[in-house]
């Protein structure tokens, strides 16, 4: 792939950095990167990866834009309101960059589609809200092998780490298994700051082009916590879980599955 | 005397407190959620009870975190 004239100058800001150069921009304008999730995490982070030049986003959402949205989720304007979240994002990841081909996957991820989904991408960003659908791409990542961003974010508070296979544990490692219904709020019950979804789902990006270039040490093995309010970053050393169900060395999670299915077959939690 | 550093902070404790405890005295939010690691290996839920903190053990709270949309 050779750069034209409005390539190398679009791209000269990275091109610039030792770290990236024209190889390493070169490797995003080849990557392939899937946000599941076009909200407060997604919307930065397919923002950032469209301006960057990432060759393949894919844009996965069932739902469609809400005014309740806008506080945070800033992909979306006021005019998208009722639009397939898919659509708005992809309008504007188009606009900002025209060179980026954007995949809108406009279904809800579910143990049906989520491995077909994943593999056509390199890297995962996991933009949801919903436990469910955090260990289900969990359990997809690892049993596919496919490297993952984690995020979860509520009131001024988020956290994220990076899996990727056979270098540390992963998001069931660390709480290996949902919580309840509604044992834990949610950021509709407990609210989220909206500058937030900027901050982590910014990391989020930041940990895809990371890995895309090979630039510096990806999240593994560590989850990243960031309170707002106490205006504090602290890394917490995480490590694997020897009887991790789904990366442990004899797991019992051999396909994805959805934990909501779960409770309708009556299987306890 | 136990002391435990908790995020980065250096706290001190009686001698022979508990995990469970110690969750109970930091007033841990939905403490039955917690996820606790002591000197970087996790402690499962049914030992928390049982697993008592020594000198400079190291302690980590992770919560739970659903947000994202």
């Amino acid at each position: 792939m050779a750069f034209s004239d409005d390539q190398l100058e679009r791209y000269s800001r990275h091109i610039i950095l030792k770290e990236i150069g024209v190889r390493g921009q070169k490797r995003i304008g080849e990557g392939r990167v899937l946000i599941v999730g076009a909200g407060g995490l997604g919307a930065p982070a397919a923002l950032y990866l469209a301006a960057a030049g990432v060759g393949v986003i894919g844009v996965a959402d069932a739902d469609a834009v809400e005014l309740s949205n806008l506080q945070r989720q800033i992909i979306h304007s006021t005019p998208d309101v009722g639009k397939p979240k898919v659509q708005s994002a992809g309008e504007k990841m188009k606009a900002i960059n025209p060179d980026v081909a954007v995949n809108e996957h406009h279904v809800f991820v579910n143990a049906g589609n989520v491995m077909e989904l994943i593999s056509g991408y390199d890297f995962v960003i996991d933009g949801t809200d919903n436990f469910s659908a955090k260990f289900l791409i969990t359990d997809a990542c690892v049993i596919a092998g496919k490297p993952f961003s984690y995020a979860g974010i509520i009131r001024f508070q988020g956290q994220l780490m990076t899996y990727v296979p056979g270098e540390g544990p992963c998001y069931r490692c660390v709480f290996v298994d949902p919580p309840p219904p509604d044992a834990v709020p949610t950021c509709s019950q407990a609210g989220v700051i909206g500058a937030m979804g900027g901050v982590i789902g910014s990391l989020q990006a930041m940990e895809a082009v990371k890995f895309i270039t090979g630039a510096g040490k990806l999240l593994t093995g560590t989850m990243l916590t960031y309170d707002a309010l106490a205006m504090k970053f602290q890394s917490v050393p995480l490590p694997k879980r020897p009887d991790c169900a789904v990366c442990g060395p004899s797991p019992s999670i051999l396909h994805p599955f959805d934990y909501a299915a779960r409770v309708c077959e009556g299987i306890a939690l | 005397m136990n002391e435990a550093d908790r995020g980065g902070v250096s706290k001190e404790y009686d001698d022979g407190l508990t995990v469970s405890e110690l969750i109970g005295i930091e007033k841990v939010r939905t403490p039955e959620y917690v996820s606790v690691s002591v000197n970087d290996e996790f402690v499962k839920s049914e030992a928390l009870g049982g697993t008592i903190l020594r000198d400079n053990d190291v302690v980590e709270f992770l919560y739970f975190m659903g947000g994202g949309e």
